[in-house]
């Protein structure tokens, strides 16, 4: 056996612009859960005893260790830590049985947590979503230089995680580090 | 133009993208006698109204659902959003 290493989209890549700090979030597992017809009351039972709560439309529920955003109708992506939950998707798959569809997602995004002073003035240069008047918690699914991305404010006030596709993950570095030295 | 999207609240329309005429959702009976007419009408034909139009719209680049929107073609003014879900589960298209 090839002794492999698994490595992050950019390689944890963490760069200060001025007052921004763009960090590539390594550490989150991803895996969608989709209700299936007939399956809605089940598996939305099952996700409030896993979160506490379940996100509705353009909100996420932070919960330890599991946390969860609301993606459309009856759909919702579960994060947790990768250390821990590597497997999520198959964690969930047991637990939700035929009530759901679930689908691994950590190799599909790319997560950065964005902190800084100049959030809104730097978010404003990127996006649709109003991150002047979200609060914590509000998840916006909208556009970042092409790149259908989710925009998720933290409990932190000047922190949004921002999840988009990892295939386009130095595109998408590019635009939050250009809109970075922009407001810097 | 913005479509207050009905989950979403009012989202702009760049947004979304345009299939076109709701009565997409009335997919004929394919083992109906009448299929091989049925499905050249529902391929092919569509009314031109200039006033009142019930269309799809897909909110790409936002929860992915898919969207009645009934709007005035000469004066953009949109009067209904619906789920589209909703309004084919509603003519008994859910199973």
């Amino acid at each position: 056996m090839h002794d492999l290493k698994p490595i992050s989209a950019l390689g944890g890549v963490s760069d200060t612009i001025g007052t921004m700090t763009i960090t590539e979030n390594s550490g989150v597992a991803l895996a969608s859960v989709a209700a299936r017809m007939g399956g809605e009351v089940a598996t939305k039972k099952a996700l409030k005893k896993l979160l506490g709560d379940v996100p509705g439309p353009g909100r996420s529920q932070q919960h330890d260790p599991e946390s969860g955003f609301w993606m459309g109708p009856d759909q919702w992506m579960i994060g947790a830590p990768m250390d821990t939950h590597e497997l999520l998707a198959d964690q969930l798959k047991t637990l939700l049985g035929d009530a759901a569809s679930v689908t691994e997602q950590s190799g599909a995004w790319v997560v950065f947590d964005v902190v800084g002073a100049a959030l809104p003035d730097m978010m404003e240069r990127l996006c649709a979503a109003p991150v002047r008047t979200m609060v914590a918690g509000d998840t916006q699914r909208t556009v970042i230089h092409h790149l259908s991305c989710f925009v998720i404010r933290q409990n932190g006030a000047d922190h949004v995680r921002i999840l988009g596709p990892r295939a386009s993950a130095g595109s998408l570095h590019h635009a939050l580090n250009g809109a970075a030295h922009s407001v810097a | 133009m913005i479509i207050n999207h009905p989950l979403l609240g009012p989202r702009d329309a760049s947004e979304f993208t345009y299939l076109g005429d709701a009565k997409l959702i009335d997919r004929p009976d394919w083992q109906s006698d009448t299929a091989a007419q049925d499905f050249y009408e529902y391929g092919y034909l569509r009314t031109n109204p200039a006033g009142e139009h019930r269309e799809l719209w897909f909110h790409e680049a936002g929860d992915r659902s898919w969207l009645v929107v009934t709007r005035n073609t000469l004066t953009h003014e949109i009067s209904a959003v619906e789920m589209a879900r909703d309004v084919a589960r509603a003519q008994g298209r859910s199973k």
